[in-house]
């Protein structure tokens, strides 16, 4: 007896099957390897002999590529906060109110997702070096036109997200909080925020990563004394691709994933009521 | 009557841009401790009036004053007064006693007092249980008393409600209807509701003001509305209604002598002044329906049964006359038997009291 398969029954369909293997392997073999390589013993990645924490300790107590991956932990966190405030306050500024220009105001938040990253680059190493930006402060303020830059760049996905989310916001709930008295403060702080709550989460978290490992622009406004974790990492492979480097970047890949799973599980955490 | 208006509308336009009049030069009073009602069809600038109430559109012309005082442009928030939304917007992210309890919080009423008022107004609309319940948790008839709830924790002097039933399926909507009266009694606060459904207004309100296009078009208690409304629109509107075409000859005391299309002449008790072209009506439920011609002096007309419709609790017989008219005659459904119930094609004689006759204008 012939058995009927239905187009999405994809448990029976042995090409579907292979559609989700391959794909799964496109993503994450070279990842994989990496982390392979990163406990080899060998320090030739030709193949991979034993298990070793060594590459691990070598990476820790290297100062300089510390010092950059603390470097990047700052802007990435800098441009968290500022680029969530002020993408927040965009969405929010183009969703409430009308103001003359608002097209022109609208398009000009949007152009740094489309401007190709290169361009941006450029644009912001001739800007620094036109202004006379200085690099030599002290830790971390050395670090402030790198974080300005990240946060340029980031802050409109932030505004684009938060936006999608308010534009499924019921008025009447603004309005019935109104009617019970709440002051417009109290709206935006009881009703609107809340809401948001999900898209900030998701724009911060967004902020974040494409922050942590920008290379382009950041290679564009970083000086020697404030190299970030991507740039490091660029110029150790630029001699050869160790062992050491593959544990760094495994470092970063756990690190990534570890603080994206925290921001998943604060978000579902804050809905009240969940304890009940 | 005037020191009793909780509410009182004084000539009260709303024109929007474009020149749009969607209220215009309403008048209206509402008692204190009233069940008040404004039905009129979709976009008749029902909503737009409630929303002037509470304060969420300011007037273009005219006065609101609510307890005595001029609140025309006083903010929502300032309002001694509540809505009920059409959407319930219930706060999503707050349980229901944080959704019942905020408009105590923003008031800066005592912590220690919360707690008690939202219990007791969560007993008052059966949702003893439920406080720590998120919204997306409750069913639409749930949500809508905690919307209820919210609103009469605050002890407002006017609770307005928005279509508050519209969402609720129909057997559900019945319960509420009588559930919302209840209520109403139980917190002796003035209810004003908007609706466009003719039979929940009837039901529910005390008194009951009917608009059309921006205009209160006759404002009354359900019974005078029904039996007696002021003119076509809301005769039509409200309940069914069976018109012929009229024109006065003369006035006999209280009695107005019509020549009617397909009727012929009638004399009806009527005691004010009337258009000399006007509209005869009389409700399907006051025709009596019989086999032979009745002998009393009544208004009699002859027809042929074109099509039954079987409702129930009663029975609509169409009835066709010889000059053409269309008649509409309700027969309650008083025996299961149903022996003697007219069959289509019959020739039957229908007639009505003079006294149930109403002439109406435009
Ligand atoms: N902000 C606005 N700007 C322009 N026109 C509006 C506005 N709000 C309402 N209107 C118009 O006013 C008219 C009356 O609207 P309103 O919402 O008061 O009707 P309604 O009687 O409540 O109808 P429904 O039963 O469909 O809810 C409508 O034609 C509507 O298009
Ligand atoms: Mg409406």
């Amino acid at each position: 007896m012939k058995r009927i398969i239905a187009p999405l029954d994809y448990s029976r369909r042995w090409s579907l099957r292979w559609v989700i293997v391959a794909t799964t392997v496109f993503l994450y073999a070279p990842i994989l390897i990496l982390i392979a390589f990163s406990f080899s013993e060998s320090r030739r990645l030709v193949k991979i002999e034993g298990f070793t924490l060594k590459w691990y300790e070598k990476a820790m107590n290297n100062d300089q590529l510390a010092l950059a991956f603390a470097n990047s932990l700052t802007i990435a966190l800098i441009n968290t906060i500022v680029a969530t405030a002020l993408g927040a306050l965009a969405a929010v500024l183009l969703w409430r109110f009308r103001f003359p220009g608002k097209p022109v105001y609208e398009g000009a938040t949007a152009l740094p997702i489309i401007v190709p990253e290169i361009c941006m680059g450029v644009a912001l190493y001739v800007f620094f070096a036109r202004v006379g930006w200085p690099s030599d402060w002290i830790w971390p303020f050395n670090l402030s036109a790198i974080a300005a830059a990240h946060i340029a760049f980031s802050f409109p996905f932030v505004a684009m997200i938060v936006r999608a989310r308010l534009a499924n916001f019921n008025r009447e709930l603004e309005e019935s909080a109104k009617d019970l008295g709440a002051s417009e403060w109290q709206v935006l702080h009881d009703v609107v925020i809340p809401f948001m709550k999900p898209g900030l989460i998701a724009g911060a978290l967004l902020a974040f990563t494409l922050s942590l490992d920008d290379f382009v622009i950041t290679f564009f406004t970083s000086g020697p004394n404030t190299v970030t974790f991507p740039i490091k990492i660029y110029s150790m492979v630029r001699f050869s691709v160790t062992p050491e480097v593959n544990a760094a970047s495994t470092m970063l890949i756990v690190i990534t994933l570890v603080l994206t799973a925290l921001a998943l599980w604060m978000q579902n955490r804050d809905k009240p009521g969940a304890e009940a | 009557m005037s020191d009793d208006a909780i509410v009182r509308i004084e000539g009260v336009t709303k024109t929007f841009a474009g020149n749009v009049t969607v209220v215009d030069r309403v008048d209206l009073r509402v008692g204190r401790g009233e069940f008040f009602a404004l039905l009129g069809p979709s976009g008749c600038g029902k909503t737009t009036l409630l929303r002037m109430i509470a304060g969420f559109e300011l007037p273009t012309d005219g006065r609101i004053v609510i307890d005595g005082e001029d609140m025309s442009t006083t903010p929502p928030n300032q309002r001694p007064i509540n809505m009920v939304f059409q959407s319930y917007a219930v706060f999503p992210h707050m349980t229901v006693a944080k959704n019942v309890a905020y408009g105590l919080k923003v008031e800066g009423v005592a912590e220690a007092e919360i707690g008690p008022r939202v219990e007791e107004v969560l007993n008052l609309v059966k949702l003893k249980g439920y406080g720590a319940r998120l919204p997306n948790q409750l069913s639409g008839g749930q949500r809508q008393r905690v919307a209820l709830a919210r609103a009469l924790v605050k002890r407002p002097k006017v609770l307005l409600l928005d279509e508050p039933l519209s969402a609720l399926d129909a057997k559900l909507r019945e319960a509420m209807q009588l559930e919302l009266v209840r209520l109403q009694h139980a917190v002796g606060i003035t209810f004003i509701i908007v609706t466009h459904d003719q039979k929940e207004a009837l039901s529910m309100a005390d008194r009951i003001a009917v608009m059309e296009s921006g205009k209160i078009r006759q404002l009354d208690t359900p019974e005078r509305l029904y039996e007696y409304p002021s003119n076509r629109f809301v005769a039509d509107f409200i309940g069914k209604m069976n018109l012929f075409e009229g024109k006065v000859v003369t006035r006999e005391g209280a009695r107005l002598l019509v020549d009617v299309t397909g009727l012929g002449r009638i004399s009806v008790p009527h005691e004010d002044d009337i258009a000399v072209s006007i509209g005869v009506a009389v409700r399907p439920e006051k025709i009596s329906l019989y086999r032979a011609r009745p002998a009393d002096s009544a208004i009699t007309l002859q027809g042929i049964v074109t099509n039954l419709a079987y409702l129930g609790e009663s029975l609509q017989i169409f009835l066709e006359t010889e000059s053409g008219n269309q008649l509409i005659i309700s027969q309650t459904n008083v025996s299961r038997s149903g022996s003697g119930a007219p069959r289509k094609g019959e020739n039957l004689w229908c007639s009505w009291q003079a006294a149930d006759t109403l002439l109406l204008q435009d």
